[in-house]
């Protein structure tokens, strides 16, 4: 467990602070993340993906879940992830970091707004829509493009 | 596999966790029928995870690692849920259990055959205490040196007397001489069975000791055959297959 933590606390760490702005809170979210997996390995199906994008991605809901005070609302049991690369390494998580980076900011603004607020806030489609005024479809539509646009930097 | 259009906006929605309502609930239903769309939310969820790595950056404090690892050396690990358990998972549990009843009915075979072999020997005692008694009773009455004793209404000299006791089921029959008188030699008393219907049947040859005592234990007889009486003549010492006259004692049953 000492061995997966170093490798992949920082990722679950980071996402965990970014969603709720509080050092506490986000080592709470990084504690009870890797208590999950010690108390019941079988949660990650390593036939099924990686276990650094599993961990980012349970990381993440548990801090929506904790910024909007609410129950956990997901099965992490029933999480798949299908991404490469897996996080595991400084050098090829750095790379990957840079990449992301430019990705995002390379999007227009409202799209990044978008993308980031649904990420990081946990805000539905309608809530956004409520915040920034733009139609229902439109925000749904950007959400669904800025991740497709990820997915495709990876691609390349 | 492809994803089908009309839900491709609500499944980066679904990925995210931010799906409500009627929505989330009727791609759920159709998620459960289509494996390009369950696809596309794992691909979606990798997607996130690349999103996660933006924020990329602060470590956490040394005292959450701390923190950790003294909250997992306080914990025991489970091994596996019930969810993702193999069958083969269950292989030990099947052999212990059929371990168990092979046990249960081995031991319940042999609390029967102990109480048959109880049973048994109880059995095999009492025989081997009614063979002893009559082992007993045919030890004295066929003894040489039995006293046998005859008795008869006072002053009334010793006559021949012949004692025949006889059960017809089993065809076991026990005669009894006394005061015979000795026979020459090559000659001996035979027995006879007359029987309700037919010829008398041979019933053993005797020959009188000095006192003129002997005794006949179940002589070869044919099974179940009703004796109207019992008569004794002097033939052959190899005995006769019909009696030779006169009939020198006859008796009939009580």
């Amino acid at each position: 467990m000492a061995a997966l933590y170093d490798r992949y606390s920082a990722v679950v760490y980071s996402v965990a602070l970014r969603v709720l702005g509080d050092t506490g809170a986000a080592e709470d979210v990084l504690q009870e993340v890797f208590m999950q997996l010690w108390r019941n390995p079988g949660l990650f199906d390593s036939s099924r993906g990686s276990l650094g994008p599993w961990l980012a991605v349970i990381a993440r809901h548990r801090a929506i879940d904790g910024l909007r005070k609410r129950r956990p609302e997901t099965d992490i049991a029933d999480v798949v992830v299908a991404v490469e690369p897996d996080m595991a390494g400084d050098a090829e998580r750095a790379r990957a970091m840079e990449k992301v980076r430019g990705t995002l900011g390379s999007m227009p603004a409202p799209q990044r707004q978008a993308l980031e607020m649904a990420y990081f806030e946990g805000l539905s489609h309608s809530e956004i829509s409520a915040k920034t005024g733009e139609p229902l479809g439109t925000i749904k539509t950007r959400i669904r493009t800025g991740l497709s646009a990820l997915r495709k930097a990876f691609a390349a | 596999m492809s994803v089908h259009e009309q839900f491709a906006e609500d499944l980066a929605l679904h990925a995210l966790g931010v799906l409500q309502g009627e929505e989330r609930i009727a791609l759920e239903k159709h998620l459960e029928e289509c494996a390009g769309c369950r696809r596309e939310v794992e691909q979606l969820r990798g997607d996130m995870a690349l999103m996660a790595l933006s924020t990329t950056g602060p470590t956490p404090p040394r005292r959450a690692r701390q923190r950790l690892l003294e909250a997992v050396a306080r914990e025991p690990r489970r091994t596996a849920t019930p969810a993702q358990r193999g069958w083969w998972t269950f292989v030990p549990w099947v052999v212990a259990a059929a371990l168990g009843i092979g046990l249960v009915a081995v031991w319940l075979q042999n609390s029967d055959l102990q109480r048959r072999i109880a049973g048994l020997q109880n059995q095999s005692a009492q025989q081997l205490a009614e063979l002893q008694r009559a082992r007993e009773v045919v030890s004295t009455l066929t003894a040489t040196d039995a006293m046998r004793v005859t008795l008869v209404a006072a002053k009334t000299p010793p006559q021949p007397q012949g004692k025949a006791i006889y059960v017809r089921d089993r065809s076991s029959l026990i005669f009894l001489a006394s005061n015979f008188q000795p026979l020459p030699p090559q000659k001996a008393y035979e027995l006879w069975l007359i029987p309700t219907n037919g010829a008398p049947i041979p019933a053993g040859v005797f020959k009188p000791d000095a006192h003129g005592s002997a005794t006949v234990i179940n002589p070869p007889l044919p099974k179940g055959v009703e004796a109207k009486a019992f008569a004794i003549t002097v033939e052959p010492e190899s005995g006769s297959s019909a009696p030779t006259m006169p009939i020198l004692m006859i008796g009939a049953g009580e």
